[in-house]
């Protein structure tokens, strides 16, 4: 049988999700034999792969580079799935909102530092206005609130989809 | 002089009721769920939420089931499809308006509006988030309000005014600039009306008033206190 191509992606996020994710014990064993993980903070590849099955996105949109990556990554993948609260709503990135963000980095990188105070002009992308959620940027097949989603949650949206079911809201998730 | 009493139909199912009651009332007396929010069981209700909208056999509006009152022959349904598409509408537009952090509130997972998303099965929602920028109110020794997470259900204006008779709450400003505020617009802890009983605080059903002291998830709120308070008082709703 040919295997699934997951991607997992971190973008504005703390990767807790990616912690619940692997703390599927026993369960990764049968997991390991019906998808092949591609991408992804957990793997070493470097490149997003031209085409790949089902990602799962952790975190907030919160720079441009976050955003170029998301844009790419829309296009190679077919079901593309907000993993947890920062992907899905904003969460604790999307607290800074309020704040202007030239205000907000000086506060951080200068009012906050002991040396070296300046705001950092390169090395470090460029951050939006706002840290604002996947789907106010590129379409989202699927949403998996919480932070993070239990762990059973996220193995059994992704055994839905091997199983070819869409994966439903009898799911009883809440968000936090 | 005993109340009459009327016939009205609930999901096709005919049940006898009071008259004078509320369609909620009503159906709550007969054992149908119909989901609330903003309702608090011993306050008046107000309809703020629109959680508890029900179809009403005749007409093509949708009606508040908890300030609707009931009509001898009328016949409810509390569950649709449509129903539900509204109710999700509803409580997507609270989750918009304002900043809901669950993550970092000290009412996450006990929060009625974080179950009330859970159970209308929102996973997400339609339109996008208003972030606006909203203060905290510390000055009072006691409790902490924080306009990030109201949803303007008002219980807190109606449980001082109706139980404590304090009358410290009121609201201001109109659509999406409304806000709670503490007598004319005094901080809180400035409030000399304030008696401090933390009634408002235990009817709140989200972490917009709190104790101080609390982390994430240990605001555990007594509204059950409330109603009873109000029960053994006899008052009359």
């Amino acid at each position: 049988m040919k295997k699934v191509k997951v991607a997992t992606v971190w973008l504005d996020g703390c990767s807790g999700c990616h912690m619940s994710l692997l703390d599927m014990d026993a369960a990764i064993i049968s997991l390991a034999r019906k998808i092949d993980l591609v991408y992804g903070p957990l793997v070493d590849a470097q490149e997003f792969p031209e085409h790949v099955d089902v990602t799962l996105v952790e975190g907030a949109v919160s720079s441009q580079e976050d955003l170029s990556k998301i844009q790419k990554i829309r296009q190679r993948t077919d079901i593309l799935i907000s993993m947890g609260d920062c992907a899905v709503t904003g969460n604790v990135p999307g607290m800074r909102n309020s704040i202007p963000v030239q205000k907000l980095l000086h506060s951080v990188y200068v009012d906050g530092a002991d040396e070296k105070k300046a705001v950092p002009s390169e090395y470090v992308p460029a951050l939006l206005k706002h840290a604002r959620p996947l789907r106010e940027f590129v379409k989202v097949d699927f949403c998996l609130p919480g932070c993070p989603p239990p762990s059973k949650a996220i193995v059994g949206v992704i055994n839905d989809l091997l199983d070819g079911k869409k994966p439903n809201g009898n799911l009883k998730v809440k968000f936090g | 002089m005993p109340q009459k009493k009327i016939s009205i139909r609930i999901d096709g199912e005919l049940i006898s009721a009071l008259e004078g009651q509320t369609i909620l009332q009503a159906a709550k007396a007969s054992g149908k769920y119909i989901p609330t929010l903003c309702d608090l069981d011993g306050l008046t209700s107000v309809g703020a939420c629109r959680i508890c909208l029900v179809e009403v056999s005749g007409s093509e509006r949708l009606f508040p089931a908890c300030t609707t009152p009931i009509q001898e022959g009328m016949s409810v349904t509390t569950n649709s499809p449509k129903l539900t598409r509204y109710r999700r509408i509803s409580l997507e537009l609270l989750l918009i308006e304002r900043n809901h952090v669950c993550a970092v509130c000290v009412s996450n997972g006990h929060c009625e509006l974080q179950s009330m998303a859970t159970s209308l099965g929102i996973t997400t929602v339609g339109l996008a988030y208003n972030f606006p920028k909203l203060s905290i109110d510390m000055s009072h020794p006691r409790f902490v309000l924080d306009h990030n997470r109201c949803i303007l259900c008002t219980r807190c204006v109606r449980v001082c005014a109706e139980l404590e008779g304090a009358h410290v709450w009121e609201l201001t400003s109109r659509g999406i600039h409304a806000r709670i505020v503490s007598e004319m617009n005094e901080s809180w802890g400035h409030a000399s009306t304030c008696t401090s009983c933390g009634k408002c605080v235990h009817a709140c059903p989200t972490g917009a008033l709190a104790e101080k002291g609390w982390g994430v998830e240990e605001m555990v709120k007594r509204t059950d206190a409330v109603t009873s308070l109000v029960h053994r008082r006899g008052a009359q709703v």
